[in-house]
């Protein structure tokens, strides 16, 4: 008896199913996973601005585009800055991510949706405008860091005119911009460790560095593991702050592989050449990846 | 506060607590200074006469506040025109999404259909793949539509996203399915279920998702940048980006356009937090 409608129901949904999800599911099939395979096709062929007017332009040229990148300066110089601006704005972003949440997770902390707030802040900013205002901070005469930094004797640092400092000074702002949102993250694994795990070290007498390095760690691996690898990929997709802070200046010194690979394709029209960038692009954050995902497995406290 | 502290620690010697507070509030509050003070200045500048805070030592307020700033931006840089843009795009982009979305996460949640299960695990991969993979051959697309240079540039390829989905599937599996159930028996159809029963039972999550959009969309640089080439199409961070490479040393003026880029987003943060802080800890990790 009861089976029945049980069955016409079930009957009746699987039809409904597909129509609920069919209209997200096309979206993603043309706008999205089209274009994708597209990509890899278009790395393959010479697609220039005048096969963007006349499609019979077009020529199929194998893997040349790719071999022609690998031997282009500032191909690699795009790759080297990118790779600079990952390994140390990852690693700065990440410590101050777990940092701010320890402190705001310490049961000393006051104020804390106050805090939690505010240092969640820069996060929903428009990236355009904190450059824009970061641009002005960070300026040699009147610049606001220089002038505290002066206080302290330091000398005045030309940030985004010398080569030497432009990278450090879009980490330092990429660092400032998206550290409280991995800190919510850790903030919310640190309140799913239970307290008796602190209550037992600290009966065995666990200094509070001990029980950071025996419980507190170990209990954040995974979530660690996945906030890394997360940060890892959008890191490596930096462009909007080097287009407005320094316009991949100078020397160079801020292109990233995004920015060459937009001027290559969206300045320059060579549509064939920025395909494949995109394409290497993608393969580095995947094998970067399938590492930290190795490395993660062999870490304590992965279950 | 310290005195609970002290009498929990049982352990630790009594007078540790009182420096270990004013230690980690010491710290918040001084990472607290350096989150805010870049947009409480760019707040403060805004209100400057032009120049006014190109001087030594740095001014940290306004001598005489004006709002000359925000009457230029409005009078002769036609910034309204890009505050309507921006708006427009991004609550269409929001109200689309949240259509294609919630249905597509409830029926990967609660329905069953064929291949359900294998398309997911394939959406979950894709994951990986930057959206940038796909812009040039988007383009080209979009340009075949006749989509390239207008609004709906920016709105069709956002209408719907694999996270979205993943966000309402996540949660729609808690709808209990004797709920369902009694309303298929009492002969309601699918969509009815859906609009009656389901979509109430989803709205935190609707909300977050919504916050979420609104303030992805908003935000979103790199794709209105490639996509929009009318000036009269621009949204606001495309339009500032330009405008600060011409107004390189007008500062306040700048200052005042990144308060009118900023301060909607800041203000929706601030409103709906709660659902947007619970997405980001719910829904895992990506945005």
């Amino acid at each position: 008896m009861a089976a029945r409608p049980r069955r016409i129901g079930a009957v009746k949904a699987r039809g409904a199913g597909w129509w609920f999800a069919a209209p997200a599911l096309c979206v993603i099939a043309v706008f999205f996973v089209l274009p994708v395979l597209a990509a890899l096709a278009m790395s393959l062929t010479d697609f220039d601005i005048y096969a963007l007017a006349d499609l019979s332009a077009l020529r199929i040229v194998g893997l040349r585009n790719y071999a022609e990148l690998l031997q282009r300066p500032l191909f690699w110089q795009a790759l080297g800055n990118t790779l600079y601006f990952v390994a140390a704005g990852v690693p700065l972003s990440l410590a101050l991510s777990l940092g701010a949440a320890l402190l705001l997770n310490s049961r000393f902390a006051r104020l804390q949706p106050f805090f939690r707030t505010a240092l969640f802040a820069p996060v929903v900013t428009t990236v355009v405008a904190v450059a824009v205002i970061w641009r002005y901070l960070l300026g040699t005469r009147y610049g606001v860091l220089n002038y505290a930094l002066g206080a302290l004797g330091i000398p005045e640092i030309d940030w985004l005119g010398d080569p030497r400092f432009a990278m450090p000074a879009i980490i330092l702002f990429a660092v400032w911009k998206n550290f409280g949102y991995n800190m919510i993250i850790l903030l919310a694994g640190l309140q799913k460790i239970p307290g008796d795990l602190y209550e037992a070290a600290r009966i065995d007498g666990a200094s509070a560095f001990a029980q950071f390095r025996f419980v507190t760690l170990p209990m954040l691996t995974p979530i660690l593991t996945i906030v890394g690898i997360l940060t890892v990929a959008g890191y490596f997709q930096l462009f909007a702050e080097p287009y407005v802070m320094t316009q991949g200046g100078p020397l160079q010194s801020t292109v990233s592989v995004l920015y060459f690979m937009y001027e290559e394709g969206f300045k320059w029209w060579n549509l064939g050449n920025a395909s494949a960038v995109a394409f290497l692009l993608f393969l580095l954050i995947f094998a970067v990846t399938l590492v930290q995902m190795r490395v993660a497995r062999r870490a304590p406290g992965w279950q | 506060m310290t005195g609970v502290a002290n009498s929990t620690r049982a352990s630790a010697p009594a007078l540790m607590p009182r420096p270990a507070a004013i230690v980690v509030n010491g710290l918040l509050a001084g990472l607290a200074v350096v989150a805010l003070f870049p947009l409480l200045w760019m707040l403060s500048v805004s209100f400057m006469a032009p120049g006014a805070s190109s001087v030594y030592p740095p001014q940290l307020l306004p001598h005489e506040p004006t709002l000359d700033n925000y009457r230029e931006l409005f009078a002769r840089v036609g910034v309204g025109r890009y505050l309507a843009n921006s708006l427009l795009v991004a609550v269409a982009a929001t109200a689309l999404s949240l259509f294609f979305n919630v249905t597509a996460g409830y029926a990967f949640a609660k329905l069953r259909f064929a291949g359900r299960d294998r398309i997911f695990r394939l959406m979950l991969g894709a994951l990986v793949i930057p959206g940038q993979v796909a812009m040039v051959p988007l383009f080209l697309l979009l340009k075949q539509l006749g989509l390239v240079n207008s609004y709906g540039g920016v709105i069709v390829p956002a209408m719907a996203s694999i996270f979205g989905i993943f966000l309402v599937r996540q949660y729609a599996l808690s709808i209990p399915d004797d709920l369902l159930e009694a309303a298929r028996i009492d002969g309601a159809s699918e969509w009815r279920i859906f609009a009656m029963v389901v979509v109430p039972l989803l709205k935190p999550i609707v909300v977050t998702l919504a916050v979420f959009t609104l303030l992805g969309t908003w935000n979103d640089f790199m794709w209105p940048l490639i996509v929009l080439t009318d000036k009269e199409l621009y949204t606001l961070p495309v339009a500032l980006a330009g405008l600060s490479r011409e107004h390189v040393q007008d500062n306040e003026l700048m200052m005042a356009g990144s308060v009118l880029t900023i301060l909607p987003v800041l203000v929706v943060f601030l409103v709906l937090q709660r659902y947007y802080i619970q997405g980001l800890m719910t829904g895992g990790v990506k945005g």
